[in-house]
């Protein structure tokens, strides 16, 4: 049986440990607010985004243009988004295993496939699965803003332009609530409009200069914007996934404690026990 | 009869309110825009954006984006949009400096000139509308 000092110095280590996974966890706590504040504020932009798009591709003919269109064939573009930093509970494990598995069917279908990944941790998962990796963004931080997503932006976008890409699509983790996070896959490019349904139609705007020109301004702050919303729901999935393994950690902390002061008052006790029936017996002999 | 205009960026909305007139800076000059106006759909350049509220007026420095117009609501979805009083002058002046002279180091490559020449004038247009307000302020607020 271990020594009471032992124990006592794993009881002081184990309370050590609590403490920093608690700070961790209000750490947390505040920045997954915030990230959810991020988060919400930005969807205003994005939902405008979406209504000029419903309005132009009712003035262009959805199916034509080449932003809209379907195509066959070709090499597919997968944004792959994870974190930066670990002790995220199983966040980025159940990302790498959604993304990997979508890479392997792909494969088996028998297309080009490029990846980008953001973050480190999706990056050196790629790496350790022989998945090459075209390209790789991270070091966006705690609050993600839009200009860090910029440069991802026009990469992808002139890359889809000169026809590099047939189709682009956004893996990251969904927020669904504190509790549940969902790796997802989101189709980026070719656009899918959503029908035009809000205010006035499509065709009774005036375009200014022209419907193509609007458009193709448009295309890399849609991109950036999809993008962007998909950065922050991984932050805000980032921070609620680590909040609750924390919190996981904090109560297993007190659990050990607990088993451990238990077992330190027993060998405390048999120590006192033990030393009792030696004067006892000390005192009977003489 | 007043017209709703909103402004975005991507981080945020940044206003909402019932005004009686806006003028945006339009991709090829300004664009007022009163209530009634035909559905319109627009890009925009780097400028100044001017709020009318019966005798007050705002403004807003924005860069670049679009502008969609409805007969009773205007939006006005722009890369960034600082209102007048909030711009931080001193640090929109650094940021004049430090794109004057990127611009003017010898070796700049086209793609560091493209993005200098943009800072330069966002940071140009805050310092404008930045400007104005100290010298209008205290009518403005009146």
């Amino acid at each position: 049986m271990a020594s009471q000092r032992d124990i006592r110095r794993r009881i002081g280590a184990v309370k050590n440990i609590k403490q920093i996974t608690r700070a961790m966890q209000f750490v947390a706590a505040s920045k997954l607010k915030r990230a959810q504040d991020a988060t919400l504020a930005a969807r205003p932009y994005s939902e405008k985004i979406d209504e000029v798009i419903a309005d132009l591709a009712t003035v262009l003919s959805g199916e034509d243009h080449p932003l809209f269109a379907k195509r066959d064939g070709g090499t597919r573009l997968i944004v792959f988004i994870t974190t930066d930093r670990g002790l995220t509970g199983p966040l980025n494990t159940n990302a790498i295993r959604f993304a990997l598995r979508e890479v392997v069917e792909h494969d088996a279908s028998g297309g080009g496939l490029t990846l980008v990944t953001v973050g480190r941790k999706g990056r050196d998962a790629m790496r350790r699965a022989h998945v090459p990796v075209e390209a790789h963004f991270s070091g966006f931080g705690d609050r993600p803003t839009f200009g860090d997503v910029t440069a991802l932006a026009r990469l992808v976008t002139d890359d889809f332009l000169a026809g590099t890409y047939s189709r682009v699509d956004l893996v990251f983790t969904r927020f669904v609530s504190t509790l549940t996070q969902r790796p997802t896959l989101d189709r980026l490019l070719p656009m899918e409009p959503r029908p035009d349904t809000e205010g006035v139609p499509g065709n009774q705007f005036l375009f200014e200069p022209d419907p193509s020109t609007v458009l193709r301004q448009l295309l890399p702050r849609y991109v950036a914007t999809r993008i962007y919303q998909a950065v922050l729901e991984n932050t805000a999935s980032e921070w609620s996934s680590k909040m609750v393994a924390m919190k996981n950690a904090t109560e297993n902390a007190e659990e050990l404690i607990e088993d451990l002061t238990l077992s330190y008052n027993k060998v405390r006790q048999a120590n006192i026990t033990r030393e009792m029936t030696e004067i006892a017996s000390g005192a009977n002999a003489r | 009869m007043s017209l709703l205009l909103e402004i975005v960026t991507p981080e945020k909305l940044a206003y909402r309110d019932q005004v009686d007139e806006v003028l945006v800076p339009g991709a090829d000059g300004q664009l007022g825009i009163l209530p009634h106006h035909t559905p319109l759909i627009a890009t925009l350049g780097v400028g100044e954006l001017r709020i009318r509220k019966g005798a007050a007026e705002e403004y807003f420095a924005i860069v670049g984006g679009f502008l969609q117009v409805r007969p009773d609501k205007v939006v006005v979805m722009a890369e960034t949009a600082d209102l007048a009083s909030e711009i931080d002058l001193e640090r929109a002046q650094q940021a004049r400096r430090d794109a004057e002279s990127a611009l003017s180091s010898a070796y700049v490559e086209a793609a560091d000139v493209a993005a200098a020449r943009a800072a330069l004038d966002r940071a140009l247009v805050r310092i404008r509308v930045a400007e104005r307000r100290h010298r209008e302020g205290p009518r403005a607020r009146g």
